[in-house]
């Protein structure tokens, strides 16, 4: 239904939506990021794989400041969002992630029914006029995250009551439905099983059209199947960042080749 | 003999068999324990438990069932001619007791040899004047008859607590034998001892099943006393609290209704103090607090719950009540007549109970993941979004659960209501007026010496059972959801 | 994933708020402001409560701390023979005829003496009974117990400390004013002239006031003599009495509980009874304690053993809920270990599990303990209240049976009486009381700080 990902899509040609510039994050005294520079572009997949406390994690939540809410920790360096510096003085967070959305490891729907959970961003954001307007907000976010079929007919069912992958989606169609620029995505598919995480790839996959999607995964071949580009990580550091096929067919530091050998890791 | 002295020759035999014990069991093995089945220590153990297991077991026993043994052998004497107007069976046995007691007394100070003290047929009145030469609190009119009760009383305890003596020695002087014929090389001393402890163990875990089946039955007991000389629609619905000081007549009312409203009436009022300063307490200490500042702010609450109630009913009493009458009372506002209202009684509850919740609620919204928190923020809500949104429904039922522990607590606390609210029962809504409570006339009604078979007296068993009832109601509700709660995030 | 795709591509609408990041819009400024006021509630709901809490404790130590210094008067007392032993005989049963009638001229003298030699004094009071207001009504007894203790000063000059009447003392403590006294007529104006002057001179001094600590309490209107000692000792007692009964059973109950009971409905149900027994409100337990412990079992009324046996039964969940809590913490791997070695299951608890629980279940004892020493309306019930306790136990046996207050009982013995001037004394009592309890917190936590173990 879909093509492969590496093909057919013009890396270069796509605008550069964030870029980030000599990026230090400490966790008290510990350094867990180290100088890391990369850019982000628009409408297609960027994935960060490394090992477990590589701090890819740690990375992909600096780009929509989820870091503020840690008390020790601190960030140094530059990230812009469309040429804007998200770390700046007059940028109020609570904006910031409105624009750059983010789908969590495990499933976290709120204790409310499917409907709730997704308008309860349009609702914070003050996205929808009148309660039609809402309702269509609603419609197209689940449809978006591929599970409208599965829950239109029960729509004020609690969604704690779903199975696993299609808590995954309404989380999805839950971060689509504040109009994000930006999905980042930390592991989405880690507690899911390899059905439900199919389904999910997929709907990342159709995502890109819209968004400038980040995906951290420990899953080199999730890596491979979803996305465009690839950044290597590693003990803090960002070791390699390239195209996707690149990356995995000829990569070019030893570490980056260790890892995806299964040396290292 | 007295008690201290039998226990001490009961531990001595214990302890003499121990000794004992572990020197047989080492003989039977040739003087190596290795030969034995268990540590020789256990041998010795096992000794004394056999003795004074048995023995301590049955001196309990025994002096629960002598007491009332004597009572109903003796209250069979009494007559219905002895027990006066007004009187009862009760306190006819009181004073039965108190002859008696006199008796030894005087016997033991020589006032009165114990041939005379037993002689059937002593003069009464001239006994009770001899008795009361000695120094003996003799109240009522002694009858020829209420005397030989007190007589028969003495002749009976005196038998039967040298027969308990006799009969505790014996038993721990059996068990000595007992255990020391068993003890030899082979003998599994080691399971026999600990399945004694197990046992001891399980007693001590009974005794909150005993320490409940006591409330209830001293409750029970008393209450259907109460019923049966008041009648029980005029207690619940009975809009009038008024007993009257006689002690004996029938003139009181005993409405149960003034008293309720006090108690929710004072309990609602704590809780509007309470519930919203301990929930936002709670929330800011959680969510917002920086870790300095919680380390401050935290125990400085905390303390507010180590203070005994005694002192928040001084200072209700004498802080809050005063205070509060400069501005509402004559000279200010004119709504409050003294210091004793359902405000301050209210508010300085409000004060107690603001750790309370505050404590209880901060577990509570500890226990919503962080995945709930994260996924708000990650939408891009603010704090204060997530907190009134996402965390505090999905907290919901356990704040229910621990606003309804402090409802228990409010409506069962005691000092604060008898020291801040006043004696007069009142149905008002002022609430700046002085009412009173389930719990104050608990207090009221029961101290002092009145005699326990008066209405005026036993209406107190009936508000208890009322009290534990309510408060035992909203506990198991309570702890329910908070379990249900805590269940759903494990 | 057919209704997935459809909505997607050309029809995606171009953001119609992409708008700068540095200029915030004007909903999120509402929002923020909403977020500001609602941090406020939290602080201020925190405030609220840390305000309470300064107005109670200042409230306790400027009431309170008067009750620790005492009005004496001090003057030389002339022990005059002719009336304190008139036979000559020195025997103690002719002194001890002397009433107390005998003993309050000579005070009353004596400060009148006094009152005449200090220079430049003067005042409308001629007369050396006029003194007598101005006197503790206490203070001959306690000159009587002096000269019978020492019967070969009779007829010397003795300097002599007098307990003052609690009005003057009263005035000296800002109690009593010139206003409140017009209306009151147990001292004058002129006395309270008399007493400026004095202070001046000297010879009334304030002073630390053991007594209170040490002493028994005193009738209605003697506050000055009334002190807290006494029922301090029957705290003491009934605290005995819970450590002695509640600890041991607590941690039996709880052992069995947590090591060995069976999942069943026996066990359920001590379960159950446990939870519940620790919200029941303390009055039932006074309540349990009258019909089971009096009204039955026919103990003493105001027994410091019945106290604590109600007490116990109070204090049990709380040691049990604290003492299991402590018992779990213990890592299943330390039993493990033991059983591994073949030691019998009882053997691996009594012989590893406890120890390691050991400082915790001593915490929460003390805790319990705390709760205990501070509690009232039970013993209201036993009959802890209203009875004057002034006389001090004599020996071991008397102490826990002979009637006697408790601390809290006493303190609200106090506020219940008429007297302004023992309302001082409760406040006092009461600083005594959370000075203990702060102690057996402050050993809690250093206990636990000290022991703290992560496994």
């Amino acid at each position: 239904m879909y093509d492969t990902p590496k093909s057919g899509v013009d890396v270069d040609a796509r605008e550069v939506k964030i870029s980030a510039r000599g990026v230090q994050v400490f966790y008290g005294d510990t350094h867990a990021i180290k100088d890391v520079d990369v850019e982000i572009q628009d409408k297609m997949v960027t994935a960060f794989i490394g090992p477990s406390g590589c701090g890819k994690s740690t990375f992909l939540r600096c780009l929509n400041r989820m870091n503020d809410t840690i008390d020790i920790c601190r960030v140094e360096g530059n990230i812009n969002l469309d040429g804007e510096n998200i770390y700046d003085a007059k940028v109020d967070p609570v904006q910031l992630r409105a624009k750059v959305g983010m789908v969590f490891q495990k499933p976290n729907p709120f204790p409310k029914s499917i409907y709730d959970n997704i308008a309860y961003g349009p609702r914070i954001h003050g996205l929808a006029k009148n309660k039609a307007d809402l309702d269509e907000i609603v419609e197209k976010s689940l449809r978006r995250g591929a599970i409208w079929d599965e829950v239109k007919d029960r729509l004020h069912a609690p969604g704690t009551g779903l199975s696993g992958g299609q808590q995954q989606r309404l989380c999805i169609a839950r971060a689509v439905a504040t109009e994000p620029e930006v999905l980042l995505m930390d592991e989405p598919c880690s507690a899911l099983d390899p059905i439900a995480t199919a389904q999910v790839e997929e709907l990342i996959d159709e995502l890109r059209g819209n968004y400038s999607v980040v995906i951290v995964t420990h899953s080199m071949q999730q890596a491979a199947r979803v996305s465009q580009k690839t950044a290597f990580f590693h003990l803090g550091n960002l070791v390699e960042f390239g195209e996707t096929g690149q990356i995995f067919t000829n990569p070019e530091d030893p570490r980056t080749e260790s890892y995806i050998t299964g040396r290292i890791g | 003999m007295p008690l201290s002295l039998l226990i001490a020759i009961i531990l001595i035999i214990g302890v003499v068999g121990y000794v004992l014990g572990r020197r047989r069991a080492m003989a039977s093995a040739g003087g190596d324990s290795r030969g034995l089945h268990s540590l020789p220590v256990y041998y010795g153990s096992n000794v004394l438990l056999s003795v004074l297991v048995p023995a301590f077991a049955f001196i309990i026993i025994a002096l629960i069932v002598i007491p009332l043994y004597i009572d109903t052998h003796v209250s069979a004497m009494i007559t219905e001619a002895d027990i006066g107007e007004g009187s009862s069976l009760g306190l006819v046995m009181a004073e039965v007791r108190r002859v008696a007691e006199g008796l030894d007394n005087a016997v033991a100070m020589g006032a009165i040899s114990d041939e005379m003290a037993r002689n059937a047929g002593a003069n009464a009145s001239d006994m009770a004047q001899r008795l009361r030469d000695a120094g003996q609190v003799i109240t009522g009119e002694v009858t020829g008859n209420i005397l030989a009760a007190a007589q028969e009383y003495r002749a009976t305890s005196k038998i039967l607590h040298v027969g308990m003596i006799v009969m505790a020695l014996v038993i721990a002087l059996g068990g000595f034998a007992f255990g020391y014929r068993r003890t030899e090389k082979d003998f599994r001393a080691r399971n026999v001892v600990e399945r004694v402890i197990l046992a001891i163990l399980i007693a001590a875990a009974s005794v909150a099943i005993l320490t409940t089946i006591g409330i209830i039955l001293s409750l029970i007991f008393n209450t259907i006393e109460f019923f049966r000389i008041y009648p029980f629609t005029e207690f619940f619905f009975g809009l009038n609290w008024s007993p009257s000081f006689s002690g004996r007549g029938g003139s009181s009312e005993l409405g149960f209704v003034p008293l309720l409203w006090g108690t929710l009436y004072i309990s609602f009022i704590a809780l509007s103090v309470a519930v919203p300063i301990g929930l936002f307490a709670a929330v800011y200490l959680s969510e917002y607090a920086s870790p300095r500042v919680r380390s401050v702010a935290k125990p400085a609450l905390e303390v507010l719950a180590g203070i005994p109630t005694i002192v928040y009913g001084l200072f209700a009493l004498l802080t809050i009540g005063p205070m509060l009458t400069t501005v509402f009372g004559r000279d200010g506002l004119g709504w409050m007549g003294g210091a004793s209202s359902v405000m301050t009684a209210g508010l300085v509850m409000g004060i107690m109970l603001i750790p309370f919740v505050s404590s209880l609620s901060d577990d509570i919204i500890n226990a919503v993941p962080q995945a709930m928190r994260d996924g708000s923020l990650g939408l891009g809500a603010t704090k204060s979004e997530t907190i009134k949104q996402v965390i505090l429904p999905a907290a919901l039922p356990g704040i229910v659960g621990a606003i309804l522990l402090a409802a228990s607590r409010a409506i069962g606390e005691t000092m604060i209501v008898v020291m801040g609210a006043g004696a007069a029962a009142r149905l008002s809504l002022n609430p700046f007026e002085a009412m009173t409570t389930v719990t104050a006339k608990i207090v009221s009604q029961l101290t002092g010496d009145s005699d326990f078979s008066s209405p005026e007296a036993l209406v107190a068993f009936a508000l208890g059972m009322s009290l534990f009832v309510i408060t035992l109601g909203m506990n198991i509700l309570a702890l329910h959801i908070v379990q249900k709660y805590r269940e759903q995030y494990d | 994933m057919t209704d997935a795709t459809a909505p997607m591509g050309a029809d995606v609408p171009k953001k119609a708020r992409k708008s700068s990041l540095y200029g915030t819009d004007d909903r999120t400024k509402k929002r923020n402001a909403a977020e500001k006021r609602f941090q406020m509630y939290g602080i201020a709901a925190i405030g609220i409560g840390i305000f309470f809490l300064v107005i109670l404790l200042v409230s306790i130590v400027r009431s309170g701390v008067p009750a620790f210094t005492q009005t004496f008067i001090e003057v030389p007392v002339y022990l005059n023979e002719e009336v304190l032993d008139p036979n000559g005989n020195r025997d103690p049963d002719d002194l001890r005829r002397v009433s107390t009638f005998g003993y309050a001229p000579l005070i009353d003298q004596a400060i009148f003496n006094q009152v005449q030699q200090t220079e430049g004094l003067t005042t409308t009071l001629e007369d050396a009974s006029d003194m007598r207001k101005m006197v503790s009504a206490s203070a001959p007894a306690i000159l009587r117990d002096y000269v019978l203790a020492n019967p070969d000063e009779i007829g010397e000059t003795v300097d002599f400390r007098i307990l003052a009447a609690s009005r003057v003392d009263g005035y000296m403590k800002d109690r009593v004013t010139r206003e409140s006294v017009a209306r009151d007529k147990n001292i004058d104006a002129a006395h309270l002239d008399l007493v400026d002057q004095l202070v001046e001179a000297g010879t009334i001094k304030r002073e630390f006031n053991w007594d209170f600590i040490t002493g028994a309490d005193a009738s209605e209107n003697r506050p000055e003599q009334a002190g807290i000692g006494v029922a301090m000792i029957g705290s003491f007692f009934m605290m005995l009495v819970v450590l002695v009964l509640s600890l041991p059973i607590g941690v039996a109950a709880s052992i069995y509980l947590e090591e060995f009971a069976p999942k069943n409905r026996f066990t359920d149900l001590i379960e159950v009874n446990i939870s519940n027994l620790a919200a029941v409100p303390s009055i039932v337990f006074g309540i349990l304690g009258l019909a089971v412990f009096i009204q039955f079992a026919h103990l003493p009324q105001s027994a410091p053993l019945v106290g604590g046996l109600v007490l116990t039964l109070m204090t049990l969940p709380t040691i049990i809920i604290s003492t299991r809590a402590s018992l779990k913490a213990v890592p299943p791997s330390i039993r493990d270990a033991a059983l591994g070695v073949g030691a019998s299951k009882m053997q691996a608890v009594f012989h590893h599990v406890l120890p390691l629980a050991a400082p915790g279940i001593l915490t929460g004892t003390i805790i319990g303990l705390a709760q205990a020493l501070g509690e009232t309306a039970p013993l209201l019930l036993i009959g802890m209240v209203g009875y004057i306790a002034t006389n001090y136990p004599e020996g071991i046996a008397s102490g826990f049976l002979d009637p006697n207050s408790s601390m809290p009982a006493q303190i609200y013995e106090w506020s219940k009486r008429a007297d302004p001037a023992y309302y001082e004394r409760a406040w006092g009592g009461i600083i005594i009381l959370l000075l203990f309890l702060m102690t057996m917190n402050i050993i809690a936590i250093i206990l636990r700080r000290r022991f703290e173990r992560r496994w």
